[in-house]
């Protein structure tokens, strides 16, 4: 039976508990024994991005600490957070450390949930029914850094009675960027609007991201224009029935 | 043109930025990445070229001190002169100085940006002597009194009822808000100049060292008569411009206008080495190149940040950028914007002056991606929040206090695991307070800046406590 090391991400653990439970109960149902390392905290991306080098690897070192105790792969709801651990954990230790070393196995083996059922378990349909409109916002390192152009239509595509919109624009940021939406919360709203703007032009009743930073401000954006449209992470879509 | 910035205020300028802004920048800039796709789609090896454009790029920034001596020799050879300007001032002096030698009066210009950059236009005023753009866009912006809010469309920010409204006031003329109007009115003006002025100033796209021959491109066909109707041809370029040889130019040509309009080739490519021949009737008797330094051997020092010295100014980056289509060219505060413009100021001018520019990009990589010589905008941005937040063996750390004190208190919660986890346990409750039905409508600083413009969700943080409670109920 295949293991994976469930990585929450911060955002994830504080705000998404029903999107963490249905990611444990699907991975479950598709053979997975999950295994769950509760000293991981978050990976640090805040940090790094921000220009803190040196606070980023203190809190990379607690989540190298928490994810080498088992040799399972890890999986995490967030592209960006993925992207993290798998692309900037080895820039952060000088080659030829004990730390460098560590931070590029786990780097080998860290994976973002539509990567791991597609490239991993190779599954593409798990079954889930949605009859509704749906489209579909590409988070930006969950694409560009994790360079994921199919995986997410794919498993969409396999969806009972989903009916898939293309969204204008859809590869845009939608403004989120992190700390970006309190350093400059002008220039994140506005981008934010504009995502929202296509969102509610679409004509779909539900909007999928597979990033819970992204979920988190367009869910917000649309609640704000008054839209009944769903926003939803793309495991919260795949476990309903 | 406005002189070099001393402090750039990224964040006060986008608190209120006029909506015509973002809905003009976005018109444009729409149409120019819908070009550039289509050009880009047509042409298989286009990622091919993006790496041997990178490659060629590199290689010359790292040998530079080679091309350019070998670039002076062959525009000398070609019977130019050659000027080396330290700093903005130097470059300032060396022109106002030829000027003064032929009796200069009025001088054409066709778009340069080394020329914003050392704000030429103000110097030749303060010096009595007329200076005319004659690009379409300057000329608009110079009658507008500012500077350009986008690498090749100037006056991008711009509707056609304001250009209108400019043209009207400045010229004390009845001008319609119609394009082939207003471009016939501006032609009228800039004729009659072209034919008087003394001196004919202008930038260069690119530099070719084996030959010594300036490379322009243009659309309107200014940049011709700039460059060979006044007796006089004084070039201001910055030394990033320089290239090996033409062999390279090709593939730069091939890149340059699909990624910049979408065009194939702009209009007009013009190669020009040296002044009139002898035997020739045509073209300036004398020809200067001015190669601006002004603070770039000092960037060149930093192996990832003089990555920056590859562009070549196609502006597509910003036509693709979310943050420029949302705030415009003006927020960046300097003569360049977008995302080069983010990663430009901060080398250029410092970062105790542009700090604020390295932030203002959420990382969404759209820069990257299309950037025709592959400059890791990304990547440099992120290594010049470390030096704003870390500072590093170019500049100390300019991050305000407060900020670098909750870095660090968090990154300790976080690393502690059961700091974090305790955190985890509190937060909900404080934030509950604040919670009404299934949202956060407004919570307090700094999460406020988040609320300001939507509600937070909810603090739930279940999940540890029902996968401990299916553990042991299993
Ligand atoms: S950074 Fe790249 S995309 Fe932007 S203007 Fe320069 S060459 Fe063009």
């Amino acid at each position: 039976m295949p293991q994976a090391q469930l990585f929450l991400t911060c955002l994830g653990d504080q705000f998404y508990t029903r999107t963490l439970q249905n990611m444990t109960l699907l991975l479950e149902r598709l053979g997975v024994e999950i295994v769950f390392p509760p000293e991981q905290t978050c990976c640090g991306q805040p940090h790094f991005n921000n220009g803190f080098e040196r606070e980023a690897r203190q809190v990379a070192r607690n989540f190298l600490r928490a994810f080498s105790r088992s040799e399972a792969p890890i999986v995490g709801p967030s592209g960006s957070c993925v992207s993290m651990v798998k692309h900037h954990y080895p820039e952060l230790f000088p080659p030829g450390t004990v730390e460098h070393e560590t931070a590029v196995e786990i780097a080998s083996r860290v994976y973002e949930f539509t990567e791991y059922l597609v490239h991993v378990l190779k599954v593409t349909d798990v079954g889930a029914v949605y009859p509704h409109k749906v489209t579909y916002h590409a988070s930006c390192h969950y694409l560009r850094e994790m360079g994921l152009k199919t995986e997410a239509k794919t498993l969409l595509n396999a969806v009972r009675g989903l009916e898939f919109i293309p969204l204008t624009e859809e590869e845009t940021c939608c403004g989120f960027g992190g700390a970006f939406t309190v350093t400059y919360p002008e220039v994140s709203r506005a981008m934010m609007e504009n995502k929202v703007r296509t969102i509610l032009a679409s004509g779909a009743d539900t909007v999928i991201t597979c990033e819970p930073g992204c979920l988190m401000n367009i869910a917000g954006g649309l609640h704000k224009a008054g839209s009944s449209i769903r926003a939803m992470h793309i495991i919260d879509l795949l476990a309903s029935k | 043109m406005s002189e070099t910035p001393t402090y750039i205020g990224f964040e006060t300028y986008t608190e209120h930025i006029p909506p015509s802004i973002p809905a003009a920048v976005q018109q444009a800039t729409g149409r120019f990445v819908g070009g550039r796709a289509a050009r880009v789609a047509e042409l298989p090896h286009f990622e091919q070229l993006r790496q041997i454009a990178s490659d060629i790029r590199l290689h010359t920034i790292e040998n530079l001190d080679f091309y350019l001596e070998r670039l002076a020799e062959q525009v000398t050879a070609a019977g130019g002169h050659v000027h080396w300007a330290a700093t903005a001032e130097d470059a300032r002096q060396i022109v106002l100085d030829l000027a003064r030698r032929h009796n200069v009066h009025l001088v054409v210009k066709s778009k340069s940006m080394a020329t914003e950059e050392i704000a030429l236009n103000h110097a030749l005023e303060a010096a009595g002597i007329e200076a005319l753009e004659t690009d379409l866009g300057e000329y608009i912006i110079q009658l507008a009194g500012t500077g350009p809010s986008h690498i090749i469309v100037p006056a991008v920010h711009l509707t056609k009822e304001e250009i209108a409204a400019i043209f009207s006031e400045k010229l004390g003329i009845e001008a319609p808000a119609d394009p082939v109007e207003l471009t016939r009115i501006a032609r009228q003006v800039l004729r009659e100049k072209f034919l008087r002025a003394e001196m004919g100033i202008s930038g260069a796209n690119f530099l070719v060292a084996e030959t010594g021959t300036l490379v322009m491109v243009t659309n309107e066909g200014n940049g011709r008569m700039c460059t060979t109707l006044p007796d006089l041809h004084v070039a201001v370029v910055g030394i990033d411009k320089v290239i090996p040889d033409w062999d390279s130019l090709t593939v730069f040509l091939k890149l340059l206008a699909r990624s910049a309009t979408g065009q194939k080739l702009s209009t007009y490519t013009q190669f020009i080495t040296g002044p009139r021949r002898a035997e020739s009737e045509f073209g300036p008797r004398e020809f200067h190149l001015v190669l601006l330094d002004n603070g770039r051997s000092n960037v060149l020092r930093d192996p990832l940040g003089r990555q920056v010295f590859k562009c070549i100014r196609c502006g597509a980056c910003a036509n693709v950028c979310p943050v420029y289509k949302n705030v415009g060219g003006f927020a960046y505060g300097w003569f360049i914007s977008g995302p080069i413009g983010a990663i430009f100021a901060p080398q250029m001018l410092g970062t105790p002056v542009a700090r604020e520019l390295p932030y203002a990009s959420t990382l969404c990589g759209a820069c990257a991606e299309v950037c025709p010589v592959k400059i890791p905008i990304p990547a440099i941005l992120r290594h010049l929040r470390r030096r704003v937040a870390e500072g590093d063996s170019l500049a100390p750390a300019t991050m305000p206090a407060p900020i670098r004190a909750v870095a660090k208190l968090s990154a300790f919660a976080l690393a502690q695991h059961w700091i974090y986890r305790l955190g985890a346990r509190i937060l909900p409750l404080v934030m509950s307070i604040f919670r009404r039905g299934d949202w956060i409508p407004s919570a307090p600083y700094p999460l406020s800046r988040w609320t300001k413009a939507r509600p937070l969700p909810p603090f739930t943080a279940g999940f540890r406590q029902w996968w401990q409670k299916r553990k042991t109920g299993l």
